[in-house]
């Protein structure tokens, strides 16, 4: 079976603390106590132990709701938070032999500029607002060599602007005038600027009208579609999880209480949480 | 930085003269006490070793109002000995109000000679001009820099420029070069061009125009860098590489000065002010190194045309 | 004869839910199901509703995790599988390669025209954009799917137009093992005779067919397997012993 190729990425007991940690930190939290905080020494106990892989061309859905360790888990996959335990492989650095975490800040820039795209939540976090919308997508290209070529850049962004479906004529705008959702598709160009080999979305739907909501799922569904680019994202919108995902974690309170294929986690919950969860969508 | 060797071999009027005058003025040489220059000398020796680099400073007050020299001027005042042959300019011209005062300051504190020509000094401060008379090994070149950080235009938390060059993360700088291009079809940055010092840091060479900025690339000469507003000190050596920012495809240039020539020497060569001429409704353009002219006009043999820059490329006219 | 080989085996099957919900109350769906297929049968599960039939095909496809038991699947490449048991990338795999499952209803991202839905399972498989949508276009027209439809998007459509779509979806990858949950419920006469051509194509492709149907009528000439699914007799407390759902059914439909 073609299924014994190495994954793309493995993050092993992945752990990030808020605060100074005590011995009772890791029993005193979690979904059976019902909260992140250790009563005492008081750190906030983001997430603990998580561990997957992801392998090409997947889809993994992480799943929870405020509090659940979802956003800290993706800061540290894309190397912006330095986690309290835990490692992480990729298969093109090192051989997949390198942990990133252990990585130097200039490295794990090179890293993340070369290998990694993310789309944040918000547009101001991914964007800088002041520059045009091609600016934007151009910058993590700017990075790649010491003396770039202005009109191969040029040429990519405005590919990548129809790859998105933006329309060209607005490429040189301040990217402050565009809507929502334009502004995740400007994200989304620029995430897959320097050809990534792993595509994050935190949230990449959330405060958008429903039928931007609907053409921004259906864009990351073509590109996943035409590059076969793994995926993670996260989410708490239940169905944009289940429309794009494969495999899904559902988290609590900084753990992975259930995994499995998104299907059948759905129509098949084991964890009382999960249960919940389902039980409580709307669709 | 020349020592005191041999109070007999000084020359005459000099440290004699200061030495003479000392009671009655009443303060060290060079103004600034031992411990001071040692300070600014021993910054001056890590920013050399490192090109580029910004290196922090005391910036010690001196008779002089910040944002009129201070920090060109405390550098000269570090290392200037009573050997050295001192020219002060200020935008090319020695008889500006503000060269003189200079002058004066320093010749006074320290009883070392001046001159106007460049060819004959062996250190010259300046403002926001390097001569067009081309430099040679042992001369210093002292500039007066009022912001020396090169990306606070597209950074302006001090925090974040400080990492962007520990990490040599200039994505930033080259955005800003992209939107200019996008915006005006080529880089409009008149002066304070940023450069790429040693292949590692992007610097700010000071408010000059872009036809000086060629003239640092190799230069035989040492390139010292005071702000003393900001107290900061940076420094490129001899013979350093120092590439102006330019996209591959669209190279650096400089002014375009066609179909313009120095009113008083007939100079294509050097950079000329444009001078308004209100009676004929018309511009005169004239040297804006007034040494250069002068040398010039009076036919020396010692004049050489100014050293062939290997990509000196015109900007296309406006 | 030709000697058919054995392709699916079904062994002791138990599914029971836990709804943590409902103070833990234990929900036993399947309760030891053993059966065979061999390849090219057309296998119709048969029993009253809420037997668990649904369950049946669930458990093989992996949207429900058994909760003991094992199901063999001999894959195309001569390996046997335990589906309850084998790991989440290789259940993907096989769902893309081989085994395919088609229920009533069509689950499909809202605003993709319905000849790219049919058409993504193979490109999926490999092959280029503009063959797969020239075979999801040949499929569409031999269920009887009007043209203008073709680019129209799928949920838009009324239930039976959907069906096909969804069937379409599912014939189209030319899988080894086809799973069907009342696919035929929606739809007319004519549309049920299409499909049942189809599926006459498929199984002469050496496609195993494991499917429920309300209506027996249309596929009965088709059927080769009949598994029936008794429910566990009222009054009994204990399973062992029991007439658990079981069978080793041969024969045609009657």
């Amino acid at each position: 079976m073609k299924s014994t190729a190495a994954p793309i990425l493995e993050v092993q007991e992945l752990s990030k603390f808020f605060g100074p940690g005590c011995p009772q930190c890791i029993e005193a939290t979690g979904p059976e106590q019902g909260n992140n905080v250790c009563d005492t020494c008081s750190t906030v106990v983001a997430c603990h132990g998580v561990s997957f892989q992801l392998y090409e061309g997947e889809v993994l859905g992480i799943v929870g709701e405020s509090g659940s360790g979802k956003s800290s888990l993706l800061k540290c996959m894309h190397l912006d938070e330095v986690p309290t335990f835990g490692s992480m492989y990729h298969r093109e650095v090192g051989m997949g032999r390198m942990d990133l975490f252990q990585c130097s800040d200039q490295q794990k820039r090179a890293i993340r500029n070369k290998l990694l795209g993310i789309v944040y939540q918000s547009p101001h976090l991914g964007l800088r607002m002041e520059l045009s919308a091609g600016a934007n997508v151009a910058e993590p290209l700017l990075l790649q060599s010491l003396r770039p070529r202005f009109s191969p850049i040029r040429a990519r962004i405005v590919e990548l602007f129809s790859q998105v479906e933006l329309p060209v004529s607005r490429l040189d705008e301040p990217v402050r005038y565009f809507s929502g959702g334009m502004q995740q598709r400007v994200q989304i160009a620029r995430a897959l600027a320097p050809s990534p080999s792993l595509l994050l979305l935190d949230e990449p739907t959330s405060g958008l009208d429903v039928s931007v909501q609907a053409s921004v799922l259906d864009l990351i569904k073509r590109i996943q579609w035409d590059t076969g680019l793994p995926i993670v994202v996260v989410s708490h919108d239940l169905a944009a999880v289940r429309l794009l995902s494969q495999r899904i974690l559902v988290m609590r309170h900084g753990r992975v209480v259930e995994s499995g294929l998104t299907d059948q986690v759905f129509a098949d919950p084991h964890h009382p949480y999960t249960q919940q969860l389902v039980a409580s969508a709307l669709s | 930085m020349r020592a005191i060797a041999n109070i007999n071999s000084i020359k005459e009027g000099g440290l004699r003269r200061y030495l003479s005058d000392k009671n009655q003025i009443g303060y060290n040489f060079a103004y600034l006490n031992e411990s001071i220059k040692r300070e600014i000398r021993r910054k001056i020796l890590k920013a050399i070793a490192i090109p580029g680099h910004q290196v922090p400073y005391s910036s010690p007050e001196i008779p002089i109002a910040r944002g009129w020299g201070t920090g060109g001027l405390q550098v000269t005042l570090a290392i200037v000995g009573p050997q050295d042959v001192l020219k002060v300019i200020d935008q090319g011209c020695d008889d500006s109000v503000n060269a003189v005062n200079l002058r004066r300051f320093i010749s006074m504190t320290t009883g070392c000679e001046t001159t106007t020509h460049t060819r004959e000094a062996t250190l010259i401060q300046t403002r926001h001009r390097v001569p067009d008379t081309p430099l040679q090994e042992g001369q210093i070149l002292v500039f007066q820099v009022p912001i020396p950080e090169p990306l606070r235009e597209v950074e302006p938390k001090e925090e974040l420029t400080c990492r962007m060059h520990a990490e040599g993360d200039y994505g930033l700088m080259w955005v800003k070069l992209y939107e200019e291009i996008v915006r005006w079809g080529r880089v409009t940055v008149g002066a304070r061009y940023p450069v790429l010092v040693n292949g590692r840091y992007i610097m700010d060479p000071s408010p000059i125009p872009r036809w000086d900025v060629p003239k640092l690339n190799q230069s035989p000469a040492l390139l010292l860098f005071g702000a003393g507003r900001e107290k900061r000190i940076y420094a490129i050596p001899p013979h350093t590489e120092v590439d102006p920012l330019a996209f591959e495809d669209m190279p650096f240039c400089v002014e375009n000065q066609a179909g313009k020539a120095c009113r008083l020497c007939g100079s294509r060569e050097s950079f000329l002010d444009e001078i308004p001429d209100e009676d004929a409704f018309a511009s005169r353009w004239v040297c804006s190194d007034t040494d250069y002219c002068f040398e010039r006009r009076s036919n020396s043999s010692a004049v050489r045309s100014p050293v062939l820059v290997k990509r000196k490329e015109l900007c296309k006219p406006d | 004869m030709k000697i058919k080989k054995k392709i699916l085996l079904v062994r002791n099957l138990k599914k029971t839910f836990t709804m943590h919900l409902l103070a833990s109350l234990k929900v036993e769906a399947l309760n030891g199901l053993s059966f065979e297929l061999e390849e090219g049968d057309f296998g119709v599960l048969v029993g009253p509703s809420g037997v668990g039939k649904s369950t049946v095909l669930q458990c093989i496809f992996r949207t429900y995790k058994p909760t003991s038991g094992e199901i063999l699947y001999l894959t195309r490449e001569g390996q046997w599988v335990d589906l309850a048991r084998c790991e989440e990338r290789n259940v993907l795999e096989l769902r893309r390669e081989e085994i395919s499952y088609v229920t009533q209803f069509l689950h499909c991202p809202p605003r993709v025209p319905a000849e790219f839905v049919v058409a993504a399972p193979c490109v999926l498989q490999g092959r280029p954009l503009d063959q797969a949508v020239w075979e999801a276009r040949e499929m569409l027209r031999r269920l009887r799917v009007p043209e203008k439809l073709w680019k129209a998007y799928p949920m838009t459509f009324s239930g039976g137009e959907r069906q096909r779509v969804n069937l379409a979806r599912a014939f189209i990858s030319k899988p080894k093992l086809l799973l069907m949950d009342e696919p035929t419920a929606s739809l007319d006469a004519k549309a049920i005779e299409s499909v049942v051509e189809v599926l006459e194509d498929m199984k002469k492709g050496n496609t195993t067919v494991l499917a429920v149907f309300h209506d027996k009528g249309p596929i009965e000439p088709l059927v080769t397997r009949v598994v029936p699914l008794v429910p566990k007799s009222p009054g009994e407390k204990s399973h062992e012993g029991l007439c658990p759902a079981r069978s080793y059914g041969q024969g045609v439909w009657r």
